[in-house]
């Protein structure tokens, strides 16, 4: 138990790469934090080019729904930071991480609102037409606040699950918790480092976890 | 052709960088395909352990079953495989990449599958249970032969959504040196210079994953539409 404690709950370990450890929290609260912006916008814009009938974007959309879903986000990442350079497009590693995350958010969104404004009854559409409403007040007034309402427990999940994956950040050195964490592990040669990251991502997304299962138990829209 | 073309052409599908390569990709495509093997059954298999101990087990089995549920969804997966190959050595264990993997990819999806099979076993209704009783079934049989199979049909979508992202999640194993298809890409690009084998393996992927991404979405929307009505 000692041998353990030394090992993993080294005080002055953590107290010497503790307070670096614990700024990686702020880089990883950045990561998600765009990541959520850049899905949930290019998500919903997406969804909304759709329903709109935009001439010539439907097949656009479609191949970048069907990729960015399909794609393991790392690998994603890798090629974003790894390969978009000999394009001539060099990212930083915290808009590669974002940006990957972010295409890949914004495929799910954009399919989750595409099916929640499907899954509307067509009776929307025709009493807000019997209003005498064109499409523009119809969708923004009508369909998609119904919609954003129902799309949001499985969109709420599927952005907590990818904004855990900011952790991969560290495979572009990306200075998020995990790669703080790893880099002190490897100076110090001893794990503490590891476990007060462990800690931190239980502080950050315990609670989304938690509360994602009250949202999932809570009906959105009442029967 | 346009030169913009051409020398995106020349960067990404460069055929003379990718018959250097390509039986470096294969091995990666294999180990990532025996990662998806042994992980997916056995992530399967914990996770109904889980889901079944939630619906049997008396009020503490319960309330361990679901903290272990909550716990292990809100580690991040890498977290977890970073702790298992580089943190356990110190306390003597040390495990090949492959099974940390696997080990990092059952915990979480343990947590994942649980959650799935728990709400799915929850969502049959009690008298479902209570008539298997009624007719001289144990609760075992009761929960095993009327209501698990009951509870199976709600939960196909999200069990197969789930089983997607654990093959995808395969890929983080490139991170602890395993040579999967992500990592034999790597290594393949700064063999050659060139980034082709990353679009060659981004290529495998698609063409691996694409059909049951397109099933899966199939029946996440039909579970949709079902909700609403």
């Amino acid at each position: 138990m000692e041998r353990f404690a030394e090992y993993y709950l080294n005080a002055e370990v953590l107290a010497t790469y503790g307070p670096g450890i614990v700024a990686g929290l702020w880089v990883t609260l950045a990561t998600a934090a765009a990541t959520v912006a850049i899905g949930v916008g290019l998500g919903l814009l997406m969804a909304i080019a759709l329903a709109a009938h935009v001439p010539g974007v439907r097949l656009l959309i479609g191949a970048w729904i069907e990729i960015f879903r399909t794609l393991p986000q790392l690998a994603v990442i890798v090629f974003l930071y790894f390969g978009l350079p000999y394009a001539g497009l060099t990212l930083s590693p915290f808009w590669a991480t974002a940006g990957a995350l972010g295409a890949v958010l914004s495929a799910f969104a954009a399919e989750i609102f595409r099916s929640a404004i499907q899954a509307l009854p067509r009776g929307q559409w025709d009493a807000a037409a019997a209003l005498g409403f064109r499409f523009p007040a119809t969708f923004f007034l009508v369909i998609l606040p119904q919609a954003i309402r129902l799309a949001i427990p499985l969109l709420t999940n599927r952005a907590i699950a990818i904004i855990k994956g900011t952790a991969l950040g560290t495979a572009v050195s990306l200075p998020e918790i995990l790669g703080r964490a790893q880099s002190a592990m490897a100076i110090a040669a001893n794990p503490s480092p590891l476990t007060l990251a462990a800690a931190l991502y239980l502080v950050l997304f315990l609670p989304l976890v938690v509360a994602s299962r009250w949202l999932e138990g809570t009906r959105v829209v009442p029967r | 052709m346009p030169e913009s073309l051409q020398i995106f052409l020349e960067n990404f599908a460069d055929w003379e960088s990718l018959a250097r390569v390509w039986p470096l990709l294969l091995q990666g495509l294999l180990l990532t395909a025996g990662l998806a093997a042994v992980a997916l059954p056995l992530g399967l298999l914990a996770g109904l352990l889980v889901g079944l101990g939630c619906a049997l087990g008396g009020r503490v089995a319960r309330v361990a079953l679901l903290v272990w549920i909550d716990l292990f969804r809100a580690f991040p997966v890498l977290v977890l495989l970073i702790l298992i190959y580089y943190g356990l050595p110190f306390l003597g264990v040390t495990l090949p990449a492959f099974a940390a993997a696997v080990l990092a990819l059952v915990l979480n999806n343990s947590g994942y599958y649980g959650e799935i099979f728990r709400a799915g076993l929850a969502s049959v209704p009690h008298g479902q249970a209570e008539a298997a009783a009624a007719l001289g079934l144990t609760r075992l049989q009761a929960m095993l032969l009327v209501v698990l199979p009951q509870a199976l049909r709600a939960v196909v979508a999200p069990l197969a959504s789930n089983s997607l992202e654990l093959v995808k999640a395969t890929s983080i194993a490139a991170l602890v040196a395993l040579p999967e298809l992500l990592r034999s890409a790597r290594v393949a690009q700064e063999q050659t210079y060139n980034p082709t084998p990353l679009m060659a393996a981004a290529v495998i992927y698609f063409l691996l994953l694409w059909p049951f991404a397109h099933l899966v979405a199939r029946l996440e929307r039909r579970m949709l539409a079902r909700g609403v009505r």
